[in-house]
């Protein structure tokens, strides 16, 4: 059996980080649609005697638990009639349109069904989408959301990664356990740790609805997002609840001071196996309808768990896109998703996350991984600790706030003891557990759970259910912090209850900046077109476009210029050159900067040694190598000219300080060189031999083959330019012009006499 | 009158309507009152007329919807957790076969604690559950 013959290409591709990622086929008879599907209802809704007796093609005798609660609880009466003879095409160019006020399109929104909002965002593609998303979106300031779990549960990692998150500029943290019952224990870690620094964080223990509400009860926490709802009555009674009892649910949690979020996203009814045939988006929209009829300020949506399995199909992204746009568009808070790892490919990584920047968002990520990926006990977030600093670095590339901000090498560790030291200080006052400092610096210094020395699990959940078991709240802690020098880190987590009290961050969209409230209603995002909306202030550009090791010109100079004082010149001038007459001559031009104000080449090599190089060279091809210092020009191609004009055998080297060199022949135009040796940061001293030693090969007349210098791919722009451009400027700085060549000879043996 | 609105946030523009459910007023919740062992877990409770009061200032912002539900949660402040925990298992699907009683259940709501409108909620589902045949028995 013969095999065709294959194009190496694709094991290559097979090889790359994508291939794990799975594309499914369109079917909408197995559930895999994104924006259409033949089973979709057509969008309809009737009135009768002041009660909706028909949504999206249904009669009022065969609603299901979500369209009766839709029909009871979500449309709008005084609007319905209006909204749903609107054309989709007409509502989606208000979508975009900066003349129509957010406020007109949410009135709308509150007289159309799932089926209409769905026909109006398919309308509209990924840029329309994100341009929407912007003018929408309910508060004008973004933020952001991070996970902060660990894979041993262990709470002095909780506290040091807490106060981390807390220092990266996240406004809400969510934790979740291994195991159950060591909830407690993560509760009070993160609590602590989310009150070292500045505070002022909404915090979450993700768990099991009752237990959730005790913790909050106590004081540790301050919001919840685990409400989920699903868009099918089947999924939603697997689910175990109904739309009235997570409207029971969304209260109860209002009435103990608690900030909730519904959850819901693509494709969770495809992995439940109960989607009906419909599309994603078909089945979101009903969730979203749902969740303003409950009452509920917001929503954590845009596929969650369902983001892999939508991002299969094709065009899935910008399904995710578009249900955000549908929940913000009802008014809804909207932390919108991005949290969860939808490929192995950086790029679609990238790619998932930059309309988001653009446009902004409550919270950007629903949970982004602060913590390694491993330690992510809600499986690995579409940006982790890994992965974090690529994130601050797009931020600054597009001049979009994603609600980070960098944080300093130098302060990290102390930061991470004082929140090791503070929950430390807490257990022992408590007498909950006491820490041996071995285990304080393991922690503080880990980073990810595989290399700390702890508490072992069982510890872990021994001080947990002490916590739970002897009714301990925050007001205890707040005690204990401040009786053990604590004093901040007290007031920023009684701070929190104050909140509390006040109910201010019930409100849509509302977060805490610098220990104030921010939501929909005293920070309403009022996008209408250029100019409007939010800008990043001054003192906050400053902050995100602060990115570690950013260079300057002092410390390029610093590094680059190894200028020792006590050294002598090496390169001495002897006079202006004049023109040889040696045919085997070959003339090598130094740049003006070249031996005296920098030294070394991109690669690192002394100049020296690349004189040397060079000369040898020259000489092992059989010819005469003459060095000249140009001051007229600093480019590569007149001054490989001017040496090879000064050249008996016509034939000359140019090169620059930083390592670029040409050969070149006096009868040549200035940019048709002989050979080009432009990537200085990979150019090794063999080269620059075998320059030396071509040019004098050629001058003798023969055809030498020419030196490659081989890349690998590495993007020399991305790794150098920085520092060529900063270098580059000090050999223009020395240009004279008119100066004349002067010939130099080398004076190496000498400069020794005072090393 | 001034339009609830112009309250928000309360915290700073009418701190002294921020009073917690043992009826602490914000300003006495400090790192001294919690030190000297003066604060309970009741004065870190939200109260009801907290509620409320975010409740108009909800509508009033447009939000007639995050309104009701702040009206509901006014209702289950004074709701033991306990209570709170049983009720919202109860509506949970299948985990009674009686709807008798869920409707006792809204009753008591109403009777003891004047939660008419978790016990209109509560009456809604019953009928809608009857209906889905959401009262069958899932384990």
């Amino acid at each position: 059996m013969s095999s065709t013959p294959r194009w190496r290409r694709f094991e290559e591709w097979d090889q790359r980080p994508l291939r794990h990622d799975q594309f499914a086929v369109e079917d909408p008879a197995a559930g895999f649609a994104t924006f259409h599907s033949p089973w979709d209802p057509k969008p309809s809704a009737r009135v009768e005697n002041g009660r909706v007796v028909e949504i999206d093609g249904k009669q009022e005798a065969d609603f299901d638990i979500l369209d009766t609660f839709i029909a009871a609880h979500h449309l709008d009466l005084d609007v319905i009639d209006e909204a749903m003879a609107m054309d989709p095409a007409d509502v989606a160019r208000m979508l975009v349109d900066i003349n129509v006020p957010r406020e007109t399109l949410e009135r709308l929104a509150r007289g159309m069904t799932p089926a209409k909002l769905a026909s109006v965002v398919a309308c509209m593609s990924a840029l329309e989408i994100t341009f929407a998303y912007a003018k929408m979106r309910q508060r004008r300031t973004p933020g952001n959301q991070a996970h902060v779990t660990n894979a041993k549960d262990d709470p002095l990692q909780l506290a040091a990664d807490a106060a981390v998150a807390v220092a990266l500029g996240f406004d809400e943290i969510e934790t979740t356990m291994r195991v159950a019952s060591n909830s407690w224990a993560n509760a009070i870690a993160c609590a602590v740790g989310s009150s070292v620094g500045r505070g002022g964080v909404l915090f979450q223990c993700s768990i099991e609805e009752a237990e959730e509400l005790r913790i909050g009860m106590a004081g540790f926490t301050s919001y919840a997002e685990t409400v989920s709802v699903y868009g099918t009555e089947a999924a939603f009674v697997d689910g175990d609840d109904t739309p009235w009892s997570k409207a029971f649910l969304t209260a109860a949690y209002a009435s103990r001071g608690i900030k909730a979020r519904c959850t819901s996203g693509a494709s969770a009814e495809l992995l439940m196996g109960f989607h009906e045939r419909q599309s994603v988006l078909y089945l979101e929209a009903r969730c979203l309808c749902l969740q303003r009829a409950m009452g509920v300020q917001g929503t954590q949506n845009g596929g969650i768990d369902g983001a892999p399995l939508t991002v299969s199909m094709a065009g899935g992204m910008r399904e995710l896109m578009a249900e955000n746009l549908i929940a913000v568009w009802l008014g809804l808070e909207c932390a919108s998703g991005n949290d969860t790892r939808v490929s192995e490919s950086e790029i679609r990584v990238g790619a998932k996350i930059t309309p988001y920047l653009m446009a902004g968002s409550d919270l950007l990520c629903s949970g982004l991984g602060s913590i390694r990926k491993y330690d992510n006990s809600f499986n690995p977030s579409l940006f982790n600790g890994e992965d974090i600093e690529d994130f601050l670095a797009l931020q600054r590339d597009f001049e979009a706030d994603g609600g980070l901000t960098p944080i300093k090498e130098g302060d990290t560790y102390a930061l991470r003891m004082r929140a090791i030291r503070a929950l430390a200080a807490v257990f022992d006052e408590l007498g909950l557990a006491t820490v041996p400092e071995a285990w304080m610096h393991s922690v503080a210094a880990a980073s990810g759970s595989l290399e700390t020395e702890t508490f072992s699990p069982g510890e872990v959940t021994r001080i947990s259910e002490a916590i739970r078991d002897r009714g301990l709240t925050a007001v205890d802690v707040v005690r204990a912090l401040e009786r053990r020098g604590f004093a901040r880190e007290a007031e920023n987590l009684l701070l929190m209850l104050r909140q509390r009290i006040s109910g201010d961050y019930l409100q849509t969209s509302a977060i805490l900046r610098d220990g104030k409230v921010i939501s929909a209603l005293n920070d309403p995002n009022d996008y209408s077109g250029p100019g409007s909306g939010y800008r990043m202030s001054e003192a906050r550009w400053e902050a995100v476009r602060n990115v570690r090791d950013v260079q300057t010109r002092e410390k390029v100079l610093e590094r680059e210029r190894r200028i020792d004082p006590t050294a002598e010149p090496w390169l001495i001038p002897s006079g202006e050159a004049q023109k040889g007459t040696d045919p085997r001559e070959v003339v090598i031009g130094l740049s003006p900067a070249f031996g005296n104000e920098l030294t070394q080449t991109t690669a690192g090599h002394d100049l020296i040694d690349v004189v040397l190089a060079l000369t040898d060279g020259v000489r092992e091809g059989g010819g005469v190598p003459r060095l000249v210092r140009i001051r007229h020009t600093a480019d590569t191609s007149f001054l490989g000219l001017t040496a090879a004009r000064l050249s008996g055998s016509g034939y000359g080297i140019g090169i620059q300080a930083k390592g670029t060199a040409i050969i070149h022949r006096a009868d040549r135009l200035p940019h048709m060189n002989v050979e080009l040796f432009s990537n200085a940061p990979v150019t090794t001293l063999a080269h620059y031999r075998a320059m030396g030693r071509n040019a004098a090969l050629h001058a003798a007349g023969t055809a030498p083959e020419p030196i490659i210098v081989p890349v690998d791919g590495q993007s020399l722009g991305a790794r150098y330019h920085v520092r060529v451009a900063m270098l580059y400027a000090i050999e223009t700085g020395l240009v004279v012009p008119d100066a004349p060549p002067l010939d130099v000879t080398l004076a190496i043996g000498q400069r020794r006499a005072g090393s | 009158m001034t339009a609830a609105r112009d309250l928000y946030p309360l915290s700073e523009k009418a701190p002294e309507k921020a009073v917690s459910a043992s009826g602490l007023p914000l300003s006495e919740l400090t790192l001294d009152a919690v030190v000297s062992e003066r604060i309970g877990a009741a004065d870190i409770r939200i109260s009801a007329d907290v509620l409320r009061l975010q409740a108009r200032i909800a509508r009033d912002a447009g939000r007639d919807r995050l309104a009701l539900n702040l009206e509901r949660a006014a209702e289950l402040v004074s709701v033991p957790q306990d209570l709170i925990l049983d009720t919202y298992e109860m509506l949970r699907p299948g985990r009674i076969s009686d709807s008798r009683l869920l409707t006792e259940r809204a009753e008591m709501l109403r009777r003891d604690y004047g939660a008419h409108m978790i016990a209109a909620l509560i009456d809604e589902a019953v009928a809608v559950y009857e209906r889905r045949n959401l009262f069958r028995r899932r384990y």
